[in-house]
């Protein structure tokens, strides 16, 4: 079932996700060569504590963490660890939600450690670009499957391939609602958007081929072939306005991440 | 967090797993009826109309009056079952 949020639940979503955006952004420019995830991943407990937010992963299915970190080749759900440092060269993907007072926020951003080669800046432009794609779709009365679309087009005329085993997801007062929103696939299909619709749009795009490999970890998952994986994410509500991004502050205007 | 879609099972029915939500009861069989129906008393003394199971048919197993049967009865109408096994 497609839960349609109120607007004073939006607006509570919206809390959570400034909390996301805060926390996202104080991580984003901790990211240097020589962090190690684990440093990311106190960072990340100690900034939620203090806004009294709970993480939405640690637990979650088992999952030991606050935040997801992938690096490189790792796609999504990487787990933080104290032997993983970053290098210069390195990109990292970090995941990160929280719940506030009974609602959802869900965010990630790809960032780049140092400096990076001329092809991993444009995976990660295209994959940014590809989400503000995505979330210019989220429009009244447009089928899921044209955010799919947008996704999957753009990538694909860039030459990298999505990720079609993970998607992005409907969210609320759970992390997961029903709702799939996957990367890929022919536009005008599956629901029409309503108003107070509130969709995590994840796209994960890998420079390499599409396939992905879990690790014995059971939930680290890697691209097959090795190639470079990026990954951002926002959760986007519908208004009758058009989207409204609930992970960042309104007055913050423009490209997504 | 990206979410791994999950394919929702469809239930089985040609290994012997009860179809949605179905009641299943010990009954006798009272009479033969037309098109593979047969009438059967329930352990309650109740009658119902019930027929066979597309694999018990498939599989051509005989039913006569007299004969030990479990009998899958849907719980929106009580008075209609399907007979899916016969005891020797």
């Amino acid at each position: 079932m497609i839960i349609c949020k109120s607007q004073a639940e939006l607006e509570r979503m919206h809390r959570a996700g400034l909390v996301v955006w805060d926390v996202l952004n104080g991580l984003r420019h901790m990211v240097q060569p020589g962090v190690t995830t684990m440093d990311l991943e106190k960072f990340a407990e100690r900034r939620t504590g203090h806004y009294g937010a709970r993480a939405a992963f640690k637990g979650y299915r088992g999952f030991p963490s606050v935040l997801c970190t992938s690096v490189n080749n790792e796609i999504v759900h990487g787990i933080p660890s104290p032997q993983r440092k970053l290098r210069e060269g390195d990109i990292v993907s970090i995941d990160y939600g929280v719940e506030l007072n009974g609602y959802y926020g869900d965010a990630a951003v790809t960032v780049p450690v140092g400096r990076i080669s001329p092809e991993l800046e444009k995976l990660l432009r295209v994959t940014r670009e590809a989400l503000d794609r995505a979330i210019e779709k989220v429009q009244l009365g447009n089928r899921l499957s044209d955010i799919s679309h947008a996704v999957q087009s753009w990538v694909e005329q860039n030459g990298f391939s999505v990720v079609r085993e993970f998607v992005g997801h409907g969210i609320g007062a759970v992390m997961h609602e029903d709702l799939q929103v996957p990367n890929y696939g022919a536009p005008g299909h599956g629901p029409r958007l309503q108003e107070g619709m509130t969709l995590a749009i994840e796209p994960m795009v890998n420079a390499g081929r599409p396939a992905v490999r879990v690790l014995d970890d059971l939930w680290t998952a890697v691209t097959a072939d090795g190639s470079y994986s990026a990954h951002f994410e926002h959760t986007v509500a519908v208004t009758s306005n058009g989207p409204w991004i609930l992970t960042r502050p309104k007055d913050v205007t423009g490209v997504s991440w | 967090m990206a979410k791994r879609p999950q394919h929702e099972k469809k239930k089985k029915t040609s290994d012997g797993a009860p179809k949605e939500d179905a009641i299943e009861v010990m009954a006798t069989v009272i009479e033969p009826l037309p098109n593979a129906m047969f009438r059967v008393e329930l352990e309650n003394k109740h009658q119902v109309l019930a027929h066979i199971s597309g694999k018990m048919r498939k599989n051509f197993i005989r039913i006569l009056p007299g004969d030990k049967v479990a009998v899958e009865l849907s719980p929106y109408d009580l008075t209609r079952g399907r007979i899916v096994y016969r005891y020797k």
